[in-house]
């Protein structure tokens, strides 16, 4: 065993989780920020600690970005009585948002955010099958979703349950099948590799838009949001499958939901927008100095940080999906579709071939 | 009623103009209310709303124009209010006088609960003496019960001085009037 791999492995480990876990709330001020913006509201621009305001100029601009409101947020979740309401299953109720945060963690795991910091890889784990085993998480994000409307024991969860289990089962097809294209182009599966190809041969985005069009709808409804976000549904279902859960409980449900819109803004960046590497400013290749490894990773964050503010913002364009639209665009228009586009690929790769 | 649902054509199949409808929306309003600071929000503390001339907010006692207790203790505000929220005690035979001549006497103690109080204005409309009205504060907090239980002192301080009645000075005049015969009206 080699333990300068352990060790370094140890310390990416709790750095990305904490970077993610950072992301996450922040994620969540810059959704009610956004949100605020777009309806022609201010957001919130209170919640400081009292020394803030003492720091001239500075001090009152970050209040107003509201900037520590993620604190008082983590804070109230932490101190909120932790209810468990009487009748629920209490194994699966407890269970439930511990699976519901444990997939988009381990998705994490293989997204290469930046090439190298000395010798060591910016990946935790540099797997050949990497999209493979993503695909395979992701696809156990729903059982959280489904034991917690099962828990409840209440009716609007079990709804939310039942309609995210069939949303996310039906979306996964396509998700899975969109992405095909691009290994039959790059032929090979490990996401470094993929990378790599991109760097020497362009974006694939420009090779195979459809894919990411389909890719990107379809990672929408694996995550919940809107348009597509009818497990949660507030107008219809109360909260939809969180409905009965309170304090730190909720707050991984939450977690689940904004790691994995990281997660898949990471793979979304990493499949189709070159990862790590920018065309220009000699950051197409795997740094040798720490200050090209640093801008690697910086690189990759503003790349995911602006497919986060992309899913914030469809947020209010789009009304809900109604059920059976939503099944129909599902299996009717996208399976097709990347059906057609795996066919297009493979012709005209055999063509040119 | 029926609404005939017109089929969508190819592009509005597509989602594309309402994509664009979409991204068009958000983003001016986005920039209007980033840059322009053009926002609906008003921010409480900071900004306040115009209270409207016959807002009913919290009933205090008011005094008059030479700074005199108006209230004369007769309980009729006692006696109307419906969630029983105002506590009058007399001054009772050997109690204090009032301290204006044209009155027998004010009350030892008048209190209101204001958790108690639906603000709906009766004691205003009973009051023979124009002692009491609902003012414009709508923001009454408090750490305790017993402190949103306003006593008498804390009652006139908040009303002020309401100078604009001047029931006694008009009576005042009008009784000088009825001295000379045939009464102007």
């Amino acid at each position: 065993m080699d333990w300068n791999f352990i060790i370094f492995s140890v310390v990416k480990i709790a750095i990305v989780i904490g970077v993610v876990q950072g992301m996450v709330a922040y994620a969540v001020l810059a959704e009610r920020k956004i949100s605020a913006w777009i309806q022609d509201r201010v957001g919130p621009n209170r919640a400081a600690p009292p020394f803030v305001k003492a720091i001239p100029g500075l001090g009152p601009f970050m209040i107003r970005l509201g900037l520590f409101q993620p604190l008082a947020d983590g804070l109230k979740f932490m101190l909120k009585e932790d209810f468990t309401p009487a009748g629920v299953r209490k194994v699966y109720f407890w269970l439930a948002p511990a699976i519901a945060v444990i997939p988009s963690m381990l998705v994490i795991a293989v997204i290469p955010f930046g090439s190298q910091l000395g010798h060591q890889q910016m990946v935790i784990a540099n797997l050949n099958v990497g999209i493979l085993y993503t695909f395979g998480i992701v696809s156990l994000g729903v059982y959280g979703i489904v034991l917690a409307g099962y828990a409840a024991n209440s009716k609007y969860p079990f709804l939310g349950g039942i309609r995210s289990s069939a949303q996310m089962i039906s979306y996964e097809i396509s998700m899975g099948m969109s992405v095909i294209p691009v290994f039959l182009i790059v032929g090979n599966l490990n996401l470094n590799q993929i990378i790599g190809w991109q760097a020497q041969h362009g974006w694939l985005v420009l090779y195979s838009p459809l894919s990411f069009i389909i890719f990107l709808v379809a990672a929408f409804a694996e995550t919940n949001r809107l348009p597509f976000d009818l497990p949660e549904a507030e107008t219809e279902l109360v909260g939809g499958y969180h409905t009965e859960y309170s304090s730190m409980k909720f707050a991984l449900f939450f977690l689940g939901e904004y790691s994995n819109m990281i997660a898949s803004a990471g793979i979304m960046v990493t499949l189709f927008f070159g990862g790590w590497t920018l065309p220009f400013w000699g950051l197409g290749h795997p740094a040798t100095t720490l200050v090209a490894g640093i801008a690697h990773i910086l690189v990759f964050v503003v790349k995911m940080l602006l497919f986060m503010v992309l899913f914030i913002w469809v947020r209010w364009m789009f009304p809900r999906f109604r059920y059976d639209q939503l099944m129909d665009l599902g299996w009717r228009k996208f399976v097709p579709l990347a059906l057609v586009n795996i066919l297009v690929t493979a012709v005209v790769l055999w063509m040119m071939s | 009623m029926i609404v005939n649902r017109k089929p969508l054509t190819f592009w509005e199949k597509l989602y594309l103009p309402a994509i664009v409808g979409g991204f068009k929306v958000t983003i001016r309003h986005a920039l209007r209310s980033l840059f322009g600071g053009k926002t609906v929000t008003m921010e409480y503390p900071e900004q306040k709303w115009a209270v409207p001339p016959d807002y009913r907010g919290a009933p205090y006692l008011v005094k008059d124009q030479d700074g005199n207790t108006k209230c004369v203790s007769c309980q009729l505000c006692e006696f109307v209010c419906p969630p029983k929220a105002i506590k009058i005690i007399p001054p009772g035979p050997a109690g204090q006088s009032a301290d204006r001549s044209n009155a027998e006497k004010m009350p030892q103690e008048f209190e209101i609960n204001m958790l108690r109080c639906i603000f709906c204005g009766l004691c205003q409309e009973v009051c023979p003496e124009e002692a009491i009205f609902l003012q414009k504060d709508y923001s009454l907090t408090g750490l305790s019960r017993e402190e949103m239980i306003y006593d008498k002192e804390k009652l006139l301080a908040l009303g002020g001085i309401h100078g604009g009645i001047q029931k006694w000075k008009q009576k005042l005049e009008e009784a000088k009037e009825q001295e000379t015969f045939p009464v102007k009206v």
